[in-house]
């Protein structure tokens, strides 16, 4: 054996994958994670207009807002068949955001007027926003080129001009 | 012995038997071709699709703000734009994309969406039965 159970070199590697863990999870909770796999029926059914946004940037009882009015979604007819309709609300509500990500229901159950959303993008220009190649703040990837894979670091965004 | 394991013989086909009709039912109401789509939407109206009608119906306002057009494009060959989310489209036309006109569900979910968006009601199959003859008819 190369160290026995109790040794200080077992019980600081402990201390180490600890250490490793929670910053793991502090990093997951500040970029809108943690990064759930996405269920193919919900990217299958709701990302042919728009993201397949993450359930957790918003809190369950805005999910369930959301779901209980596809047929009139933001303006569109987003309907979807009663079964799948229970099974990707349930998916939702289990997955949906906590902490500062369910804070609020926020306005219209918009993602993008969330608090946590306004302040993060705070230092975006009207311009930026206005642009054709962004068009809509709901747009992630316009500028957040990984968010297709949940990647939203700042390191990866480009603002298009 | 012998009754015993053929009876557990018969139970298991018969299992098998059911999943394989319910596959194939489940298949028979899905996978289509775009062809065989139109002439179903073709009989439900009881009378031939005609293609200029089609491409009228799409490229046309129906009194509401969006035409089929506004986001797939006048002329679906090329991939289109969502017009509230700026989300790509791929092509419409079957001749384009393999994929599109190939699962009636879908089809079905789509233009009960869609024209809903379009003419604020669902679509009749003499209106499907017309637009799907139009997209056959465009080449890539």
């Amino acid at each position: 054996m190369p160290f026995a159970l109790n040794s200080p070199c077992r019980l600081s590697l402990f201390g180490l994958l600890a250490t490793l863990v929670l910053a793991r999870a502090a990093f997951a909770d500040d970029h809108h994670s943690p990064r759930v796999q996405l269920l193919p029926k919900y990217k299958n059914e709701c990302a042919s207009c728009h993201e397949a946004f993450a359930p957790g940037m918003l809190p369950a009882e805005s999910w369930r807002r959301l779901m209980n009015n596809l047929p009139k979604h933001f303006g569109t007819d987003a309907s979807l068949d009663p079964a799948t309709l229970k099974e990707l609300t349930a998916w939702l509500a289990t997955h949906a955001g906590t902490g500062k990500y369910a804070r609020e229901e926020p306005p219209e159950d918009r993602i993008t007027r969330a608090a946590w959303f306004v302040r993060k993008h705070r230092e975006v220009s009207s311009t930026s926003w206005k642009s054709p190649a962004v068009k809509s703040a709901a747009n992630c990837g316009a500028c957040h080129t990984g968010s297709d894979q949940g990647d939203f670091n700042e390191h990866g965004v480009r603002i298009p001009r | 012995m012998h009754t015993l394991s053929l009876s557990r013989f018969s139970r298991r086909s018969f299992a098998a038997a059911v999943g394989l009709s319910a596959l194939t039912l489940a298949n028979i109401s899905q996978a289509a071709t775009p062809a065989e789509l139109m002439a179903g939407y073709t009989a439900q109206s009881g009378s031939p699709a005609v293609v200029a009608r089609g491409q009228q119906f799409f490229t046309t306002r129906h009194g509401r703000e969006w035409s089929c057009s506004t986001c797939h494009g006048a002329v679906p060959t090329q991939a289109g734009k969502h017009a509230s989310t700026g989300k790509s489209i791929q092509a419409l036309a079957p001749a384009v994309n393999l994929e599109r006109f190939t699962d009636s569900a879908k089809t079905e979910k789509w233009f009960r969406r869609n024209c809903n968006d379009v003419l604020g009601r669902e679509c009749s199959a003499a209106e499907k039965a017309d637009v799907l003859a139009w997209l056959l008819t465009l080449k890539p």
